[in-house]
């Protein structure tokens, strides 16, 4: 009797706290390219984000239409001519968080993560690695990461009329608070 | 009884549980993404031309809100002119324009052209944008009306002139699609009033489609083509039908055109219904469009 009521009680914790998948529709990526002459910035603030708590899984979508720019032009640009986005319209990332035993998802803290997965855009898939955060305040968790990609890993062309204005490499930064589970 | 409810309940958790790890990370993306894809259903068609004209006239393109387009066009003279007028380039006209978008639907533009001394003023509203997805449009549709005022005297000092007689006034459906990334197609429907007509003959009211297009040749240039037909009975005794032929360049902010056609003119009312040079006769002007943007203040 007792033993049953126990192992209830244990599953609907376990269920609670550890078999969670945590997700967000409006999670944030921007980018960045830094050059001499002008510097570009876009934000996409409708990133679709899951975190598996149980198995580290980290799955990140998002439309290239997306991302908007504070110039029109360059938006258009974007869309057109660089990122192709009516060919190919989303960007995805798939992987893992390594040791995700490690975080107590029931406890306020900051925990550096290694992440690793694959990184598809503009029709190619690049293995992506890289150091991130997830930071847990009052049972909210928010995954945060910075790295850099190189335009020709995702065959993204840069003309040379405009090599001096775009740069090579480019920061990605994201953000995302996984207001909801399941 | 008791034990039977625990066990009832210990059962539907467990059961619960399983279908929680089948429903993995995967399948919760993915229905994510249908979600997401049902929300943002209209998907608009952007970048149907590079700029805001085709060669002479415009295209159904405006620039984004708050952008200021900086357009200088040149004409030179026609290439029969022989190698002592350096085949046209000793003589231009020009003008110099201002387009400016008001929102992303609706721009306004000035400009000020040498030829008959004419300003002009337009705005330009979107209708229809061609979209897919929820809601489907296979077409855009624009409509420019446009004011012209001649500046340049009368030269005949015997008889009085109204300012209104100087006025004339361009009413234009612009009808695109887009048909691949690389093709994109436009018919322009043109009414054009003139309050004064020289000569009683000539009708104050003239018609005119015109149809033009545009094939990529790469991500960043293009071929253009823009002919505007005189409907007979509105057109004027004498002119021909303006043909122009053009090669656009697109190079980030700046947008260069380059052309021929049998026109000097540039205002709507001057190109359309009042070209003189024809074709197979050499009447063939070089011609360039430099567009420049400039982004005033935030848009967010």
């Amino acid at each position: 009797m007792r033993k049953i009521l126990f192992s209830t009680i244990l599953i609907i914790c376990s269920n609670l706290v550890f078999a969670q998948k945590f997700f967000t529709k409006n999670g944030s990526i921007s980018f960045f390219s830094k050059t001499t002459i002008e510097n570009i910035q876009a934000d996409n603030n409708q990133v679709m984000s899951v975190l598996n708590a149980q198995t580290g899984e980290l799955q990140f979508s998002l439309l290239i239409k997306g991302f908007h720019f504070k110039k029109a032009l360059m938006e258009e640009h974007f869309n057109e001519n660089y990122l192709e986005s009516d060919q190919f319209p989303k960007a995805t990332f798939k992987g893992t968080i390594a040791d995700i035993y490690k975080i107590n998802f029931s406890n306020d803290a900051v925990y550096p993560v290694l992440v690793s997965g694959d990184l598809s855009m503009h029709g190619v898939t690049n293995k992506a690695n890289c150091k991130g955060y997830i930071s847990i305040k009052e049972g909210k968790i928010t995954g945060a990461a910075v790295f850099i990609i190189s335009l020709a890993d995702f065959k993204i062309a840069i003309p040379k009329l405009v090599e001096s204005k775009i740069s090579k490499t480019i920061e990605i930064k994201v953000n995302c608070l996984y207001d909801q589970k399941m | 009884m008791y034990k039977k409810i625990i066990l009832l309940c210990w059962c539907a958790v467990l059961a619960n549980n399983l279908i929680a790890q089948q429903a993995d990370t995967t399948d919760l993306m993915a229905q994510l993404e249908k979600e997401a894809a049902a929300q943002n259903a209209i998907s608009y068609t952007i970048a149907t031309f590079k700029t805001t004209r085709l060669i002479n006239g415009h295209t159904v393109e405006n620039p984004g809100k708050n952008v200021l387009d900086v357009k200088i066009a040149h004409r030179f003279g026609t290439l029969n002119n022989g190698a002592y007028q350096l085949f046209g380039l000793d003589n231009a006209t020009m003008r110099m324009g201002l387009d400016y978008g008001i929102t992303n639907n609706l721009m306004v533009g000035i400009g000020r052209s040498t030829y008959q001394k004419t300003f002009d003023g337009f705005f330009k509203i979107k209708i229809f944008r061609q979209s897919t997805g929820k809601k489907k449009m296979p077409l855009s549709i624009s409509y420019v009306p446009t004011l012209a005022v001649r500046t340049l005297n009368w030269g005949d000092s015997s008889q009085k002139y109204q300012f209104s007689s100087r006025l004339s006034y361009t009413h234009q459906l612009i009808i695109a699609r887009k048909f691949s990334e690389a093709l994109s197609l436009q018919i322009m429907p043109t009414f054009i009033h003139r309050n004064l007509s020289p000569l009683i003959a000539e009708p104050n009211d003239l018609l005119a489609i015109g149809i033009g297009g545009r094939q990529k040749l790469t991500k960043r240039t293009s071929i253009n083509v823009e002919y505007y037909y005189m409907i007979p009975g509105y057109k004027i005794k004498g002119t021909s039908n303006s043909l122009s032929v053009g090669f656009d360049i697109e190079t980030g902010g700046h947008v260069f055109q380059l052309h021929f056609t049998n026109t000097r003119a540039m205002t709507e009312k001057n190109f359309i219904s009042e070209t003189s040079g024809k074709w197979e006769k050499g009447d063939i002007l070089f011609g360039f469009n430099i567009s420049r943007v400039f982004n005033i203040g935030k848009k967010k």
